[in-house]
């Protein structure tokens, strides 16, 4: 009897609303955070203007505020982002009000920022920042995909380092001996394959751990880039490490829209690709039989096995695929971005990449969001080091990492790798 | 009575060993020992696989030191005219790239031959050991961090950002007291234990509490540790006055790793260090009720805890244990060779530790030994680079390779035809997704 009415009582409990839900604590955090924020930046704050130009330089139009007004002003927009969560209960408004408050704070830290910025530095390139941001993120995104075209069928990618690794140098061989952007590019894409096919060959086949492969391939990547760099480009660099690059595309109308025309219109060939890959396999995953095999396939394969999906057939195409796409991000850096391959040039990009792929949710869009921002708070730190900031760029470069620890350890929403991540699958 | 298995001369070629491949009929228990273990030789066995992975990735080795060699190339370019200079040439190039590796990391006969003739001395003939072990230390502690959580079915990528966290404390220790020798050192070495065990210990208490997998979380510290490093070293009071670049003061001499007195030989207490720390490690694996709960964890989380024992405590417990090592990883490189911080100072230690870990299939001996062939491979790699200007890069491929063959035993396997071991403890596989 006493038991059945515990039971009761703790049905009760379990089904009663928790009034500490997860948009009213966040909503209580934001609150706090954008009043801190518009007491400490306001303070900091100078009385000059924080100029946000709408070009490359000091030049042109701008928005322009003083800096203590904005600093208050936007930190109290973070703090009513935070109070509107806290009063709505709704959960579909929490992405968006999350988001809003965040972005507030960094404006309201960044009108201390430049206001405070010595001499006639007190402006912040908008067409410059958002530019290096893109050029930033590109690697990440393509990266990333290759990383979710891997994840979604169900094996690990830890070799997006290797395999960008692998197409930077791929891409400024090729691209020097045929004296061909697009060759290089071609080139690219095959290295990021090949190191594909070891991972796909051996993960799927032999059964290896996949977080060990991944780790073994990019020493590998690292290993045999360096060797033949040491060997072939440093001896003879203008026979094997002088690639042709890609241009800039300028298209005509579009390129004249203010900041977004500059940055988005006034490209080259990558930042294309890498919108159309984003759209392709969002399209592909999401809309298409292959997408939903893949799905499954990384979700429940036995499921998909009886269903007749060939598992382990999909799951090599798709992690081929992926090294396709991360190989052609690699060649981002050797035909356009720097125009030769240097040892090591990744530098821990692919990690980033990976963590972009995991904070996106192992979604294409919203790996794209992610790079994006780890491309942002890039970008930022080195406008930061430009202006004499006391911020540490090392402490924004912290930001990719930091965020995807939150972000796993479901602090700020929770994320979810694909059921049979990582697992290889025997059938019988 | 012993009846010899008749030669089949199978597919495969002489092994490592020099024992022929056999195939003979089932020997019969309490036959002679010799035809039972030269069959035994050619299976799928721990030794065997680790030896042939050795040597396929010294002939893809081979391969990479022909097809990026000038000479080589331009032979090759006139091979139907004369083949034999083509021959000739490749054998040069790469016989003279791994006799300097092998030079370079065990034994120079020329110093021998200069010791009997009396022109050399002991210290000549020593030096590549010396560097070998020199090398091996930091790998196989670091190797330690990453097989202990191994083997509680944790798979701790984070060996690199703990090994840094441990080369700060060392190195800030090192040169802000002022201790007598010894004393210094110990008090280095324990910061730098505590340093490491501070950074395992996130990724314990989070994936613990929240469920967070280990390997994105160590990951992510390795490289917020790099950047907390670069950081640190320009502040004042860290940097080096005396220098513009990113290098910090360097520690005092009574923090040193205690050397070999009045030689110039490199080898210090680190490798004295790595093998306590290896007896240290195989006693707490197989000797206490930690180590046997950690096991148990490892092999079955759900059943250990439906057993009664504590699976996040062990957790949190063994990525802290796992951190200190790491960090006395990164301790030995500062202190013993190294002596100030620098971005690049520990340079892979934590990332080749995960790969030493897997060759020494996670026990503790055999990640000394990994350790030491590791070490080997960096010793001999610097003298092939400078004698033969065969880049050393050559030895991170074959490192990788070594470990990406005995992580598929499978493969090899089946490239070498190797009958299937009797007692299979070959799997490697951890980490079960995330």
């Amino acid at each position: 009897m006493s038991t059945a009415v515990a039971d009761l009582a703790t049905t009760t409990a379990a089904e009663a609303p928790r009034y500490w839900t997860r948009n009213r604590i966040t909503g209580v955090v934001l609150v706090v955070a954008g009043l801190a924020a518009a007491a400490v930046f306001g303070a900091l704050a100078t009385d000059r203007d924080a100029r946000f130009t709408l070009s490359e330089d000091a030049a042109g139009v701008a928005l322009s505020v003083n800096g203590t007004v904005g600093a208050v002003i936007f930190g109290l927009i973070a703090a009513g982002a935070g109070g509107a969560l806290f009063a709505t209960a709704a959960r579909r408004w929490y992405t968006l009000l999350l988001g809003l408050a965040i972005a507030a704070v960094v404006v309201s830290s960044l009108c201390w920022q430049v206001s405070s910025a010595p001499g006639d530095l007190n402006y912040m390139p908008l067409v410059d920042v958002a530019r290096g941001t893109f050029n930033a993120a590109l690697p990440l995104i393509f990266g990333a995909l290759g990383g979710v075209l891997c994840e979604r069928s169900g094996v690990i990618n830890v070799a997006i380092e290797g395999q960008l690794l692998m197409g930077a140098f791929a891409g400024a061989l090729v691209g020097t001996l045929a004296a061909s952007a697009v060759a290089g590019l071609l080139a690219a894409a095959v290295a990021g394959l090949l190191i594909s096919a070891v991972l796909a060959v051996f993960a799927i086949r032999y059964l290896v751990d996949q977080v060990v492969l991944g780790i073994v391939l990019n020493l590998f990547a690292v290993g045999l880039t360096g060797f033949l760099y040491e060997r072939l480009m440093q001896q003879d660099a203008a026979r094997y490490n002088e690639p042709v690059g890609f241009g800039v595309w300028r298209i005509p109308v579009l390129s004249e829209i203010p900041v977004i025309g500059p940055v988005l219109f006034e490209a080259h060939i990558f930042l294309y690709l890498a919108l159309a890959a984003v759209v392709v396999i969002h399209i592909g995953l999401f809309h298409t039989r292959w997408g939903l095999r893949t799905r499954s396939v990384g979700e429940h394969p036995v499921a998909a096995d009886t269903l007749g999906v060939r598992v382990r057939g999909t799951r090599y195409r798709n992690v081929l695929l992926a090294g396709v796409v991360a190989g052609t991000g690699g060649a981002y850096y050797t035909l356009f971005l720097v125009s030769q391959f240097t040892k090591n040039m990744i530098g821990g990009k692919g990690f980033i990449a990976l963590a972009a792929m995991i904070f996106g949710r192992w979604s294409p869009t919203g790996a794209l969001l992610a790079a994006l921002f780890f491309g942002f708070a890039d970008k930022l730190a080195t406008y930061l080091g430009a202006i004499a900031s006391p911020i540490p760029s090392q402490f924004l470069n912290m930001l990719p990492y930091l965020a995807t620890i939150l972000a796993v350890a479901g602090l700020v929403g929770r994320v979810r790798a694909p059921a049979a991540d990582g697992k290889p699958y025997v059938q019988g | 009575m012993t009846t010899a298995p008749p030669e089949q001369s199978p597919a495969a070629e002489a092994g490592p060993g020099g024992a022929a491949g056999q195939d003979g009929p089932q020997v019969a228990a309490g036959q002679a020992f010799l035809p039972v273990f030269v069959r035994n030789l050619w299976s799928a066995n721990t030794v065997t696989v680790s030896v042939l992975a050795i040597v396929l990735a010294m002939l893809f080795g081979g391969v990479l030191i022909l097809v990026s060699d000038e000479e080589v190339l331009a032979a090759f370019g006139y091979f139907f005219a004369a083949p034999s200079a083509a021959l000739t040439e490749s054998w040069r190039a790469v016989s003279e790239a791994y006799a300097n590796l092998f030079m370079g990391a065990i034994l120079d006969p020329q110093q021998i031959r200069a010791l009997a003739q009396g022109s050399g001395s002991w210290e000549r003939v020593l030096q590549p050991i010396s560097e070998t072990l020199t090398y091996a230390a930091p790998l196989t502690l670091t190797g330690l961090a990453v097989a202990l959580a191994f083997r509680g079915g944790l798979f701790n990528i984070g060996a690199q950002g703990q090994a840094l966290l441990g080369a700060i404390a060392a190195g800030v220790l090192g040169f802000a007291l002022g201790l007598p020798p010894v004393l210094h050192m110990l008090v280095a070495l324990l910061g730098a234990a505590l340093a490491g065990a501070v950074w395992g210990f996130v990724p314990g208490i989070l994936k613990a509490r929240t469920g967070a997998h280990e390997v994105i979380t160590t990951i992510m510290l390795n490289y917020t540790a790099a950047l907390f490093l670069a950081w640190l070293i320009v502040q004042r009071g860290i940097q080096d006055p005396n220098r513009t670049d990113a290098i910090s003061k360097p520690v005092r001499r009574s923090s040193y790793l205690l050397d070999l007195p009045g030689s110039s030989l490199r080898a210090n207490l680190g490798i004295v260090l790595a093998v306590l720390a290896c007896a240290a490690t195989a006693w707490l694996l197989n000797r206490s009720t930690f180590g046997f709960e950690l096991r148990a964890i490892g092999s079955n989380p759900d059943a250990a805890r439906t057993a009664g024992m504590g699976v996040a405590r062990t957790y949190v417990l063994v990525m802290g244990i796992s951190g200190a090592l790491a960090g006395l990883g990164g301790a030995s490189v500062v202190l013993g060779t190294e002596h100030t911080l620098t971005p690049q100072v520990i340079g892979q230690i934590g990332f080749n530790g995960i790969l030493v870990a897997l060759l020494g299939r996670a026990r503790p001996w055999g990640v000394l030994l990994g350790g030491l062939l590791f070490g080997a491979l960096q010793a001999g790699g610097n003298r092939m680079q400078s004698y033969a200007q065969t880049s050393v890069e050559l030895v991170t491929v074959l490192q990788a390779m070594i470990v990406l063959f005995i992580a598929a035993p499978a493969f090899v396997k089946t490239i070498f035809q190797l009958r299937a071991a009797r007692a299979a403890r070959l799997e490697t596989s951890v980490a079960k997704g995330w």
